[in-house]
């Protein structure tokens, strides 16, 4: 894996008075977005942790106007703000819906699907720690198969997959769609950037590590969400229109159970369910790797750094080029 | 002077000057046109029976550029009511309309919207709650949403109903809190009525654009709504509970200033009907009242000093007037058109509550009529009545008028059969 040089934007929004725990992805969620984004920015918060890491009244971290909302709201109500400024002829300023999973796969899937149907204009962001961490670590349809939580302890894991909201999301063919890890800032940071230009719904979903929740020791953060993407469990991807698939970076495929061995929440996993868990990442990889390149020539090219745009696929690229990228020019104000 | 409708007309029978034009129009449409008038910035709503023509007309109104809306069709209630949330906390002046089930799914909501002391606005067309599915009238689907901090109005004419979206705007942007205004499904929703249209330049007047106290502004970030420990709760809600006793002296206020620009009147509160010198006096709330109006017109006319009282707002609830009432009255009777399982009709409880510790307490019945769109005709309220007449003290909770099933507690039979034992409580 090549040098990654980070240009972060300077200007931190965030304020450090938060109350998240050590290592949360969420709140480096939120820091990168509101670099990306600016302080022009107004924030939706459905419940989850965010409820409690901006702060207790009359105190805030975010920097920008934070309205809290009903748990399954987040989409709604952003929709709401973002009517709301248009109709006082505020078209700059940029709405954000920030949800954890609970409130995005789960709880508001009904309002983010509505809010995706009619191609509202705003940014949903999904800081995915894969449960209901704020309430204790219960499952959610995120919970990856095989995961201890409080409610699917040690003898009865996580039954089932997690379930796939990108394709969901996809499937309603809205014009920006991405996932993003932690453990790269500038991608992220750039995905946010390509978003705010944007008009219509975007979704980035962000792989959004939890120590207390997944067991492990806050400094892992980064390793394990940069272990998430080489093992191909979370892959780093763009979708434009719903149809469009462009990988972000190529993983080195290291085996997913060097991923889950660094995590107390899969402790009780004997090799023949990690092996299961491997084939099931497997079986995803390839489905979604068919996507994004036409043929399947070139399925292990690239040298794992970021290209922008896949190498090998060129007809890919030019679609993205020439077509996605005009509709993005055309779609801007 | 007011019609029956409440249409004023001068003298001369010319129209008031504040009239633009007379509309014969459906209940629903005389809220979508009150919703123009009030240059409502962001509707989000869902359809539902028999509500759905109150958003139909509204699309058509926003379509056709007469009003320069945004139109979120969302793809529930749950989701308009937070579309409305998000927008009025951005500082836009926002609508929904719903009914029943509708309200209902919009609960949690509702509290939300009024504990972010937002000033929307929503027409609910009442209608019964399933199951049994009904689209028929009845007001327990608004009044199970008593506690959630929306003022609630109940109308009895199209007229109101326009009149009321105007004032309610007024009222919720004065005291920052939703208001909830109720019309009766079919009987009024779908019932066509001459409506005076008021000009657009005085209700501009009237009700000028929203100016939000609060609201999420980047030149000025502030958090809404996030936790907050034992400390401060308790204060946020004594502000909430303040804001609605406040609504109180608003709406009174903003009714005259309606009338006195406009030329209508519905009382503030409550509205009364011959009942200054009453002796028996029935309460109750929305159509039923325009019927009662003719049963105290036939009963008047027989002699007996009958009257009413018309519940207006059931939140906040006309504590002060219907202790004046009390005051001179011997008997008051409460019809609702809900009813509390375990307990009684509605505002038949909460009438016996505000009176329980007022000096002057007449004694206090309840009858529970109309449920699931059961009509209540002339002969209803007679009946009631003629209970009334028949009976010093309740020996019910709750009598059930009109009901079909065999045990219940039934009232006398109506007039004229019954007119015998009709006589005047002081021997007359």
């Amino acid at each position: 894996m090549g040098q990654i040089k980070y240009q972060l934007p300077p200007e931190e929004v965030l304020a450090p008075g938060h109350f998240a725990c050590p290592g949360c992805g969420a709140t480096l969620t939120m820091r990168y977005a509101l670099k990306a984004l600016g302080r022009k920015t107004v924030v939706v918060i459905p419940a989850c942790c965010w409820s409690v890491i901006d702060g207790p009244v009359p105190y805030s971290a975010a920097g920008v106007p934070v309205f809290h909302t009903a748990f399954e709201t987040a989409a709604s109500t952003a929709c709401g703000v973002k009517a709301g400024l248009d109709a006082q002829g505020d078209h700059e300023t940029t709405v954000l819906a920030f949800a954890g999973d609970g409130g995005t796969f789960d709880i508001g899937l009904q309002a983010l699907s509505g809010a995706a149907e009619r191609n509202e204009d705003f940014i949903y962001i999904c800081y995915d720690n894969e449960a209901y961490m704020n309430t204790g670590i219960q499952r959610s349809s995120a919970t990856p198969l095989g995961a201890w939580t409080t409610t699917t302890p040690t003898e009865s894991p996580k039954a089932e997959k997690k379930k796939n909201i990108v394709e969901i999301l996809a499937a309603h063919r809205i014009p920006y769609l991405a996932t993003a890890s932690v453990a790269y800032p500038d991608d992220m940071i750039s995905k946010i950037r390509k978003a705010k230009d944007i008009r219509g719904f975007k979704f980035i979903h962000v792989f959004s590590p939890c120590p207390p929740g997944w067991k492990f020791e806050p400094e892992d953060s980064i390793k394990i969400s940069r272990m998430a993407i080489e093992s191909k469990v979370f892959p780093l991807i763009e979708i434009f229109h719903g149809t469009d698939y462009k990988l972000s970076k190529e993983p080195e495929g290291v085996p997913v159970r060097d991923y889950i061995k660094i995590q107390g929440r899969f402790r009780h996993l004997d090799e023949e369910r990690i092996g299961i868990i491997q084939e099931n990442v497997d079986e995803e990889w390839e489905r979604l790797y068919s996507k994004c390149v036409p043929t399947t020539q070139a399925h292990h090219a690239g040298s794992g750094e970021f290209q922008g745009e896949r190498r090998s696929s060129a007809a890919l690229s030019i679609r993205e080029t020439d077509s996605a990228k005009k509709k993005v020019q055309s779609a801007r104000r | 002077m007011e019609g029956r409708n409440g249409m004023n007309t001068t003298n001369s029978g010319l129209l008031h000057p504040s009239i633009e034009k007379v509309v014969v129009m459906e209940g629903t449409h005389a809220a979508s046109y009150a919703v123009k008038l009030a240059r409502v910035q962001v509707i989000a709503a869902y359809p539902i029976t028999p509500q759905t023509s109150v958003v139909e007309k509204l699309s058509e109104i926003v379509s056709d550029g007469e009003l320069d809306a945004k139109f979120i069709k969302v793809e529930s209630e749950h989701s308009a009511m937070a579309c409305c949330i998000g927008s009025s906390i951005s500082g836009a002046r926002a609508f929904t309309a719903t009914s029943s089930q509708g309200l209902a799914l919009m609960h949690e909501l509702l509290h939300w919207a009024a504990g972010s002391r937002l000033p929307i606005v929503m027409v609910n067309v009442n209608r019964a709650m399933a199951p049994p599915w009904s689209i028929y009238v009845d007001h327990n689907d608004s009044l199970s949403q008593r506690d959630t901090g929306w003022l609630q109005f109940y109308a009895e004419s199209n007229q109101e109903v326009t009149d009321t979206v105007l004032q309610a705007y007024k009222i919720a942007e004065t005291v920052s809190l939703p208001v909830m205004i109720n019309l009766d499904a079919f009987v009024l929703s779908h019932t066509s009525e001459p409506v005076a249209i008021p000009k657009q330049e005085l209700v501009d007047e009237f009700l000028p654009a929203r100016k939000a106290s609060f609201k999420v502004d980047t030149s000025d970030p502030r958090a809404f709504g996030a936790l907050i420990g034992p400390e401060a709760y308790m204060e946020m809600r004594y502000k909430l509970y303040q804001a609605m006793e406040d609504a109180r002296s608003v709406i009174r206020e903003v009714d005259r200033d309606f009338a006195n620009m406009f030329g209508r009147s519905y009382g503030g509160l409550v509205e009364e009907y011959m009942a200054e010198d009453a002796e028996t006096v029935l309460i109750t709330s929305a159509t039923a009242v325009s019927t009662a109006r003719i049963a105290v017109d036939e009963l008047r006319s027989m002699g007996f000093p009958v009257g009413l009282m018309k519940i207006r707002t059931f939140r906040p609830f006309p504590v002060d007037e219907i202790r004046a009432l009390a005051k001179h009255v011997r008997k008051i009777g409460v019809m609702d058109r809900n009813v509390s399982f375990g307990a009684t009709g509605i505002i038949y409880q909460e009438t016996k509550a505000v009176l329980y510790n007022a000096p002057d307490r007449p004694a206090v019945f309840g009858f529970i009529a109309g449920l699931g769109g059961r009509d209540i005709t002339p002969e209803t309220i007679n009946e009631i009545f003629s209970y009334l007449m028949n009976h010093e003290e309740p020996v019910s909770e709750a009598v059930w008028v009109g009901l079909k099933t065999a045990g219940a507690d039934r009232p006398e039979p109506p007039f004229p059969e019954n007119s015998a034992a009709m006589k005047r409580s002081d021997g007359v």
